[in-house]
């Protein structure tokens, strides 16, 4: 059979391939009009997403403008390792992983306490009004949520200064500048980090809880062996969406937030990437940092996501 | 039937739950009630009080002071503005023209592009390498470095290639049998039946569009082209009395620097908040619209 199959082999493969171009054009043909549409929208991710991969090699060169990315010098892994050894690599890997970390501590598990909590009330438009409140705060810019912390915490006559009969600086102090970054993401986004675990609480059979109340389980029972798996899902998945943004604490809150004062806190690797690729310029080393972060944000979705499938639930993918 | 049992305990935590919630619904509302209410305050009024949630000393002088005596604050309004307009309509044409097709898994090239957009998700040139193919594309300083690089990503595409995919087949066959094309077929049949998708995203993309901040302090320098909210920023890190230079045009009234910031901050905050119900209305539903399966 096989010696019948490779003698007849080279005729057949022709005319497949004839035949599967003939195909090819007839499928193109058919779509012509769909992949006319695609194409502005293709366009723009290959000109401004896959162009700027292609332009990290500018962290193995010693980049310059006038150069380009053909010509520049290449230096391999110099300024990984440059700033391996550097002392900003520890401070902000320090700094970075402590934003990440009180993050996930902190500013994750809120939403699911609070849309708890919202699942609780029994008077509908109470819960209206409390959800309406709550959810503002997201759709304002951090400018504008800067602003307002610098003019409620920071002035020495402020508000809050007032209040409590103080007179200092809150943002001007490197000892609990990271938690009034983490207190700003929490107004910011814990109410409107509600809605998907409201959504999922929806979704939860009502049948559940009433033959749970049959059973003779009250309140805490109830919410901890049918409104806690019902929600589980949804938790895993915010979860490693989480983790991968993990390395990305706050980029413009931070930017907005730091001062020299509190810098040595408050610098992470997309601060300091800004910092010395468009302030000082230094294309190539910034380049090399902000790659080394990519990489590990990377690991972290793929290992999180691991670990999620370990547990027994959906994975991201 | 059901025999409703009060347990003190019960009422208590209701109580609290319920006392605990409105607190943080305060917290989120009442910064901008009193920003707006120092706003329209008169500064020597605002000196006295502390905390207020109505205006005292009721007067429009700031605000006439940061749209007319200087012209950066209300310049940078009509960027802001067109700006919000033109990129509204910009992401909603290139997401749903490039969404359309790719609702279509029998397309010509579907599973390369697909894993094409999928990538950008998780992995990205980042900030510098993008920063220099900007340039060297020759678009910084101009508006298309703020408009055209986001005028598509993967997350929104997703959304909405997933919402298309729910609409009914059948609609399409007809039209084929009938002789329309794709085009039309997208145009007159497809969008019409998109309005709650394109409702969803007008707004998120106009409050994206409204709130962006860094695109602009990364690609344009020229102090003309500036939205409202790097003016603001400005306003906070100078540490001058004075917005800047060209706020100083000689007139006789300059409010203290507090009361212009909490113009500005009104200024940059109100058209969100003006159309913040329906935003409501929207959002809650676009953010699960993407799940909807077919």
């Amino acid at each position: 059979m096989s010696a019948s199959a490779k003698a007849a082999s080279p005729p057949a493969e022709r005319s497949t391939l004839s035949e599967r171009m003939r195909k090819t054009m007839k499928h193109v043909k058919r779509d012509k009009w769909l992949l006319l549409m695609v194409l502005p929208g293709l366009a723009i991710f290959i000109l401004f997403r896959y162009v700027p991969m292609f332009g990290l090699i500018a962290a193995f060169e010693d980049y310059k403008a006038y150069l380009g990315f053909f010509r520049s010098r290449w230096v391999g892994f110099t300024h990984f390792a440059t700033f391996l050894q550097s002392p900003n690599f520890l401070q902000l890997l320090r700094n970075t992983v402590l934003f990440g970390f009180y993050k996930m501590l902190f500013v994750f598990p809120l939403p699911i306490i609070v849309a708890l909590m919202l699942n609780e009330v029994r008077i509908n438009w109470y819960k209206r009004v409390v959800q309406t409140l709550i959810y503002i705060p997201h759709f304002i810019s951090w400018v504008v949520v800067a602003s307002l912390t610098v003019t409620l915490f920071a002035s020495q006559d402020g508000v809050v200064n007032n209040l409590l009969g103080t007179h200092t600086n809150f943002l001007a102090n490197p000892s609990s500048f990271r938690a009034e970054i983490i207190l700003q993401q929490i107004w910011k986004e814990t109410g409107w980090g509600t809605i998907l675990y409201l959504a999922a609480l929806t979704g939860i059979d009502p049948q559940l809880y009433e033959a749970a109340e049959i059973d003779g389980a009250g309140r805490w029972k109830k919410m901890w062996h049918v409104t806690l798996p019902g929600i589980r899902g949804t938790v895993a998945i915010l979860f490693i969406l989480g983790m991968g943004s993990f390395l990305n604490t706050g980029f413009e809150q931070l930017l907005l937030m730091l001062n020299p004062l509190t810098h040595s806190v408050g610098d992470v690797y997309d601060t300091f990437v800004y910092d010395i690729g468009i302030n000082n310029g230094q294309l190539s080393y910034s380049t090399a940092i902000g790659l080394f972060k990519s990489v590990a944000s990377l690991i972290l979705i793929i290992a999180s996501n691991r670990i999620v499938k370990k547990l027994g639930e959906d994975g991201l993918y | 039937m059901k025999k409703k049992k009060f347990h003190f305990s019960h009422t208590l935590f209701n109580g609290v739950n319920m006392v605990i919630l409105l607190i943080m619904g305060l917290t989120c509302l009442l910064p901008f009630i009193f920003v707006i209410a120092a706003s329209l305050s008169s500064p020597e009024e605002l000196i006295k009080y502390n905390f207020i949630l109505w205006p005292k000393g009721f007067t429009l002088d700031s605000y006439k002071y940061v749209l007319c005596s200087t012209d950066s604050v209300a310049r940078s309004l009509v960027v802001s503005v067109s700006m919000t307009i033109l990129g509204t309509i910009i992401n909603l044409a290139f997401t749903s023209f490039m969404a359309y097709p790719l609702s279509h898994s029998n397309l010509f090239g579907y599973k390369v592009i697909m894993k094409l957009v999928t990538i950008t998700l998780v992995f990205g040139g980042g900030m510098i390498p993008t920063y220099l193919i900007i340039s060297a594309y020759g678009m910084l300083d101009s508006f298309s470095s703020v408009l055209i690089p986001g005028a598509v990503s993967a997350y929104n595409l997703i959304v909405f290639v997933s919402f298309f995919r729910s609409l009914p087949k059948e609609l399409e066959e007809a039209a084929k049998i009938d002789g329309c094309n794709d085009l039309g077929i997208f145009f007159k049949i497809i969008l019409p039946l998109s309005t709650p998708l394109l409702a969803t995203f007008t707004l998120m993309f106009a409050v994206g569009h409204w709130n962006s901040w860094f695109d602009y302090v990364l690609y344009i320098n020229d102090g003309a082209k500036w939205p409202v909210q790097v003016i603001l920023r400005n306003i906070l890190a100078s540490s001058n009395s004075a917005i800047g230079d060209t706020l100083m045009m000689g007139d006789d009234y300059v409010p203290p620097q507090d009361v212009v910031r909490y113009c500005v901050i009104v200024v940059a905050t109100l058209p969100i908040l003006v159309i913040y119900p329906f935003l409501q209305k929207y959002f809650t539903k676009g953010l699960t619209l993407g799940s909807v399966k077919g």
